[in-house]
């Protein structure tokens, strides 16, 4: 949700609203991403999270609103996982190439995501945090000006995050590509978040998060990490929700935007 | 070697050399039914080339990639779960195709030939005809072997790097609805989707990559129709089920191999 219009953003959506068998699953979404931004979404579950996303990479169109995305735009997708049929004999190495790339590349992403001692290995023989690296690897494959990830860190313990936060961090560094994270946790993010957008079919608030090495409900939880690459998001809503969402409408029509 | 047995073994090779890749698509992408369906479409093409005297290869290869067309559309609009859609029209299709082919041909025609397949009888044009298709289909295969590959892997990842994924979707039941019209030769309507399915999951345990599975399969299809033309030769049995049961038997022996990977 960043307001710099200098900048020529990689993707924007505009007033994304969804649909679907008389349920409201998008109202007037807006999102925008900008080269080397990296947005969070966060929200409970059945907010939306994942059909914006689907919105944003062109897997689906919305019933109402405006996506633009920047002509020619490489996308990286990381999906929440994967499965191979048993029955597809498929090394990693292989499934690498499925996105294209020369070996050499792909080679580099390997060592970059940690997965060089994997490569040989059948797909379906990975573990979950295994699989989640691989997952990565294959959506930097086509060296992406924006990189979707959609929960990359879910049941990984929070060592394994870290990793991967930083691993994340780097390619943001390097790359300067724009990336859109879904997380699964209400209130932790990767620190290196730019923007956290809290959806729970509109937006519910936006704002950038704070350190976690200050925030004591973090220290209670997990004792002091030294330089955690995880921050946590303070919500400031000044509207609720019933459980039915049936008051969407009224709440949503008033534009809460904090 | 006499002219019909030269003919049959190259009929059934040309067949069993292009069901291998494609039945491994079949296997990895879950379509055996879909292939069940695709078949028994083709007798109703030979009702209708009946009808119309027009040429049972082409009524019967027209047939399946209307249905094939039909099923592609049918499927985007989930009105119905897939295999509830397929139960429906694979025996409707039959029915159908029974009774036609009874009322329209004055029981002229021999109807296990079509059922059960009939090798023996395969002519010089016969051969020209499957390889002809096997070669075309083999080429195709050939220039879309990734994208087919990444839309059977993950279709979503496949398409947001840029895969028409519909298109390549429909390109490949059309290559299905081909190989089944010239199968139907070999090993009949009701046997087809086995010459696809069994030499290609024999191949599984033996392999380990994509591409190997799919030449391993083509072997074993060959072998198959080799061992299924030499037991009709030998000991007068019918020649598709003969040809199916070899590779059933391939596939229990490949059991005994170590899973690899």
């Amino acid at each position: 949700m960043s307001d710099s219009s200098s900048q020529q953003g990689i993707v924007s959506a505009r007033a994304i609203s969804v649909i679907r068998n008389e349920r409201v699953i998008l109202h007037q979404v807006d999102l925008d991403l900008h080269p080397g931004e990296i947005v969070t979404l966060i929200g409970p579950n059945g907010a939306g999270k994942t059909t914006l996303v689907r919105i944003v990479l062109g897997l689906m169109k919305p019933d109402q609103g405006q996506v633009t995305r920047r002509p020619g735009l490489r996308i990286g997708y990381m999906p929440q996982k994967i499965h191979i049929e048993p029955s597809l004999p498929l090394t990693v190495q292989r499934f690498l190439s499925l996105a294209g790339g020369n070996s050499l590349d792909n080679q580099a992403i390997a060592e970059q995501t940690g997965i060089v001692h994997l490569l040989s290995r059948p797909m379906q023989r990975l573990s979950g945090g295994e699989a989640q690296r691989v997952l990565l690897a294959r959506a930097l494959i086509r060296r992406p000006q924006l990189l979707v990830l959609d929960e990359p860190v879910q049941g990984i313990d929070v060592t394994g995050q870290e990793e991967f936060y930083q691993t994340i961090a780097n390619i943001r560094e390097q790359s300067q590509c724009g990336i859109l994270m879904v997380s699964h946790d209400l209130h932790l993010v990767m620190a290196a978040t730019d923007t956290v957008i809290c959806l729970n079919q509109h937006v519910c608030c936006h704002g950038h998060p704070e350190s976690v090495s200050s925030h004591p409900a973090y220290l209670e939880l997990f004792g002091r990490i030294r330089q955690p690459g995880i921050a946590v998001y303070t919500h400031h809503h000044d509207h609720s929700h019933d459980t039915s969402h049936t008051a969407l409408k009224q709440t949503a029509s008033d534009q809460y935007h904090a | 070697m006499p002219e019909f047995l030269l003919n049959a073994l190259l009929a059934g090779i040309g067949v069993a050399l292009v069901a291998g890749p494609l039945g491994s698509f079949a296997v990895w992408r879950r379509m055996a039914y879909f292939g069940d369906t695709l078949a028994h479409s083709a007798l109703l093409g030979i009702a209708f080339g009946l009808l119309l005297s027009i040429n049972l290869n082409v009524a019967v290869t027209l047939g399946c990639l209307l249905l094939a067309m039909i099923l592609v559309l049918l499927q985007q609009n989930h009105f119905i779960a897939t295999d509830t859609l397929l139960g429906i029209l694979s025996h409707t299709t039959l029915a159908l195709g029974l009774i036609c082919v009874s009322v329209f041909s004055h029981s002229r025609i021999d109807l296990m030939a079509y059922l059960f397949g009939d090798l023996l009888a395969a002519s010089g044009m016969d051969v020209v005809t499957i390889y002809t298709v096997a070669f075309f289909v083999l080429i195709v295969l050939y220039l879309l072997w990734r994208p087919l590959l990444a839309i059977t892997v993950h279709e979503e990842l496949a398409k947001v790097e840029g895969v028409p994924v519909t298109a390549i979707r429909t390109i490949l039941m059309l290559l299905m609805a081909l190989v089944i019209a010239i199968a139907m030769k070999v090993v009949g309507v009701l046997l087809i989707t086995a010459l696809l399915i069994i030499p290609a999951a024999a191949s599984r345990r033996l392999t380990y990559t994509p591409e190997q599975m799919a030449l391993v399969a083509s072997l074993l299809g060959c072998l198959s129709v080799l061992g299924g033309l030499s037991a009709s030769f030998f000991w007068d049995t019918p020649v598709g089920p003969s040809v199916v049961l070899v590779a059933s038997s391939l596939f229990l022996l490949s059991l005994f191999k170590r899973q690899t990977a």
